[in-house]
């Protein structure tokens, strides 16, 4: 399920850069490579797994599959509160500075 | 148990690789004029651009499965970091889960990156229309 989540994330967020930031303004094209990487790593994370467990891989308990996507879904939080903060810190529309700017003035 | 390490490992050696890259880039471009014979070269992606990348999929994935690590108990805010450093059993399994899946994730990733820098090539090879040229940037 985690595995599920970070694929759904990292594809959602690389349609919305072809469609919407195709020059990065917004920093959609850091945040889907984000997403791949984590979301490679649980593939292989996810072949290992298969290689020990075999087809019982496939069937997970309801309890543990909850847990999976819960997790799943926080590390997709956690990856957009990354995402914000290096938007802010690099500020490519220059809303903060020109904010600082005008409160620095006032 | 830390199978993270290693994406995380390689991700700081390309970080260096990066900044070194980006710094001989910046003095080469310095130093030769991008026009050659009143024609203006067509612009290609930076390799320390493409470098970039690989950055953000070693950090990103390594920074999210880290938080996995964190919620199932694996890595704790205190000395020695790792809860499988406590015995030697532990320690054993550890060093072999990093030396066979870490290992496995910093090659794929590295290798759909290498992937993704020839399929780029291919693509700054097909003519583009001068209005279109700032377009297509990933990060």
């Amino acid at each position: 399920m985690t595995l599920l989540t970070a694929v759904f994330a990292a594809v959602s967020t690389t349609v919305l850069w072809y469609f919407k930031d195709g020059e990065n303004q917004i920093k959609l094209g850091t945040l889907s490579l984000m997403y791949w990487g984590a979301a490679l790593m649980w593939m292989v994370d996810a072949v290992f797994e298969y290689a020990e467990l075999g087809v019982e891989y496939f069937i997970p308990m309801p309890a543990d599959m909850l847990n999976d996507f819960f997790l799943g879904i926080s590390v997709t939080a956690l990856g957009l509160v990354i995402w914000l903060a290096l938007l802010l810190f690099k500020d490519p529309k220059g809303v903060i500075r020109h904010a600082l700017h005008k409160a620095g003035n006032c | 148990m830390a199978c993270f390490v290693v994406p995380a490992a390689e991700a700081v050696v390309t970080t260096v690789v990066h900044k070194v890259v980006t710094a001989k880039e910046k003095k080469e471009a310095n130093s030769i004029s991008s026009e050659e014979n009143g024609r203006i070269k067509p612009k290609k992606v930076p390799f320390s651009h493409k470098l970039k990348w690989l950055n953000h999929m070693l950090w990103g994935g390594s920074a999210l499965l880290a938080f996995e690590h964190i919620w199932h108990g694996e890595v704790t805010p205190w000395f020695p970091f790792l809860s499988a450093a406590n015995s030697a059993s532990d320690t054993a399994e550890m060093l072999h889960e990093m030396s066979t899946t870490g290992v496995a994730m910093a090659v794929l990733v590295t290798g759909v990156w290498l992937g993704m820098a020839l399929v780029t090539s291919a693509i700054e090879k097909r003519p583009v229309p001068e209005t279109e040229c700032q377009k297509g940037e990933l990060s």
